[in-house]
């Protein structure tokens, strides 16, 4: 039995894992660490228009469970992306979630209406939650208005579902996530960082030349796990959740919150064989737990007829 | 290939003030073939520390299946890691990056200069043992703080003549390796240097004509090439958007590839 076998707009899953973007470049480098193709999907480096160098460095700083990152949104632009790396990334039997964003609406649109032609691009990920960049990001991410009318005009490009990446820096994210939906979002992705900052004793100054950066890490799960709970109650379409999931117990506290599927970020850089890792494991886990499928752990936390898996045994 | 293994101490000595020679023993031995590259070791179980911590491969014994790294116990992760004891693990990612070319010092004429600053000593050791090996005639330069952080001058010295500098003056000679450079007067086709950012500058500043290579230190995340945490602009395009990145470009560059 398939216990993990996942169906989202545009997205059919193996498995609800998938490697969270910016923490897995365009998948090169894992490549030759294990088959991608064990993957559920990818989620590749957000792509704009135009090359960019991103921030200067340092970018990271290690925090208490945690990490700071200002990358700056560093990529090959579009047309590098598309013929380099999608062009990698074709010869395996994964879906590819482009990670899209931009200084301008109309960056937004333009890489929408390109990237989503690409053959093995089966959803965009709208990123208007990046908090390394002066413009755009998280500028469209916090007011529900602006973040509506950018998803509407990307709607309206792509080719294939949009999910959009909800910021945890708001007061509250429910209205954010609301106004996105009545923008024509297929799915959200929940959490990008939250915005933090780490000064050196010595200096005084802040660790990362940037100054701020985004927190992620085991430090984040319990914002992310409160979010999704709120958020996947007042909405009707699917989540991805992430931030900080390292294990398949994370996994199926996510599940429980309201998750659909998951992405996994930090935990590639402490240990790059995560992924396949939980992937193994969930099976089992489901087991142990009672659960015939995943998708039963969706929402179980607010759920009223969510009965508990040992009343159903 | 990268590989991730829990690797079995050997032994952990301390060589100088908070300075310590760590012996693995593992398969992933057998990976490294390169000197200059490194190893990405979580300290700790669990997510504190959360990140790994880059360390230079600093000898091989292909024999063995062992190899060394010294490295520096200053923050929490290299802390931790000075107290495992013979017979624990240490969860090793590597080998990582692209350590110096030792091919580039042969048929030079002259002798092979190698020139490490505080613990960018480290990856010399390996780098000089194959020089030596190949019969290089190999002089190196080394820098310290001060007389106690000096270490493993009796090791280079067995490999080639070896020149050790203190910045304060306490231990050899006083002042920079560039001052120690200057004053042996002689002309060094090929270089190869690890150790602080201003050291390289220096060096590149008067011996970027040279056959020079140059380790570099960068923070890190994923230390594979994944998180672009560590790039540094392409020397050809200084304020353009081509770059490379430390971990698996770099960590050794010839002189002029990158803005230092
Ligand atoms: C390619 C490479 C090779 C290295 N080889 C050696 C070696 O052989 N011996 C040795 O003693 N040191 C070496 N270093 C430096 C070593 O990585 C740092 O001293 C170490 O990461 C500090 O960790 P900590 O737990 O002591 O400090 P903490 O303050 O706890 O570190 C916090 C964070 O900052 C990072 N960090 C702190 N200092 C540095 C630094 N100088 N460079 C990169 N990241 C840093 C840590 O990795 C960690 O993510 C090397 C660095 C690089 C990039
Ligand atoms: C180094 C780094 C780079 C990131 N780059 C991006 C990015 O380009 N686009 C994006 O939407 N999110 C980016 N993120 C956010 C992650 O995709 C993820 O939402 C966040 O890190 C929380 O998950 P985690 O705790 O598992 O890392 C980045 C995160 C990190 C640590
Ligand atoms: S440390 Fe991640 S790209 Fe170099």
């Amino acid at each position: 039995m398939n216990r993990l076998a996942t169906n989202l707009p545009g997205l059919q899953l193996k498995n609800p894992v998938m490697p969270a973007s910016g923490c897995f470049g365009f998948g090169r480098e894992f490549s030759g660490m294990y088959d991608l193709n064990k993957l559920g999907a990818i989620m590749i480096k957000a792509t704009t228009p135009k090359p960019r160098f991103g921030n200067p460095t340092p970018r990271v700083a290690e925090t208490s469970a945690g990490m700071l990152n200002a990358i700056g949104l560093q990529n090959p632009g579009l047309s590098k992306v598309m013929e380099d790396e999608l062009g990698f990334l074709d010869k395996y039997d994964v879906p590819i979630i482009a990670n899209i964003a931009g200084s301008l609406v109309e960056d937004y649109k333009e890489v929408a209406r390109e990237i989503s032609k690409a053959r093995n691009v089966k959803a965009l990920e709208l990123n208007i939650s990046c908090p390394n960049v002066k413009e755009g990001g998280i500028a469209f991410g916090t007011d529900p208005q602006t973040a509506k009318s950018v998803t509407r005009a990307v709607k309206e490009v792509s080719q294939v579902p949009v999910y959009v990446k909800l910021s945890p820096n708001v007061t509250n994210i429910t209205e954010i996530a609301k106004a996105v939906e009545d923008g024509g979002a297929d799915g959200l992705t929940m959490i990008n960082t939250l915005l933090g900052m780490r000064l050196d004793i010595k200096t005084g100054k802040p660790v990362i030349a940037n100054g701020t950066g985004g927190l992620s890490g085991p430090a984040i799960k319990p914002v992310a796990i409160r979010m999704i709970h709120e958020v996947s109650q007042r909405v009707s379409i699917p989540i991805i959740g992430m931030g900080g999931i390292a294990s398949a117990e994370d996994v199926i506290e996510f599940f429980y919150a309201g998750a659909s599927a998951v992405a996994v970020g930090t935990a590639n850089f402490v240990d790059p064989f995560v992924c396949p890792k939980i992937i193994e494991e969930l099976p089992l886990l489901l087991e142990k737990l009672g659960y015939g499928h995943i998708a039963e752990c969706t929402g179980r936390s607010w759920k009223k007829n969510a009965q508990t898996a040992y009343h159903r045994a | 290939m990268i590989k991730n293994e829990n690797m079995r101490v050997i032994s952990q000595r301390k060589i100088a003030k908070t300075i310590y020679e760590l012996t693995l023993e593992g398969e992933l031995v057998s990976e490294m073939h390169q000197p200059g590259q490194f190893v990405h070791v979580k300290a700790g179980s669990g997510f504190d520390p959360l990140l790994r911590r880059p360390i230079s491969i600093s000898s091989i014994m292909a024999e063995e299946k062992q190899f060394k790294m010294i490295y520096r116990a200053e923050g929490r992760g290299t802390q931790l890691l000075s107290q495992k004891n013979n017979g624990e693990s240490v969860d090793v990612l590597g080998p990582l990056g692209n350590g110096f070319p030792v091919e580039a010092a042969y048929g030079n004429g002259g002798r092979v200069l190698l020139v490490g600053g505080g613990i960018g000593v480290p990856p010399l050791f390996e780098l000089s043992k194959r020089l030596s090996a190949k019969g290089c005639s190999v002089i190196h330069v080394l820098g310290f703080q001060s007389k106690d952080n000096v270490f493993y001058e009796e090791e280079f010295s067995r490999l080639g003549e070896t020149y050790v500098v203190t910045a304060d003056g306490s231990y050899g000679g006083a002042g920079f390796v560039t001052d120690m450079i200057k004053r042996l007067e002689e002309d060094f086709p090929v270089i190869y240097a690890c150790g602080p950012t201003l050291m390289l500058r220096a060096l590149e500043a008067e011996y970027g004509h040279k056959k020079l290579y140059l380790s570099l230190e960068e923070r890190m995340g994923c230390g594979i090439g994944a998180c672009f945490a560590c790039v540094c602009h392409s020397a050809a395009d200084p304020d353009g958007h081509s770059y490379k990145k430390v971990c698996s470009d770099g960590p050794v560059f010839r002189a002029g590839e990158v803005i230092l």
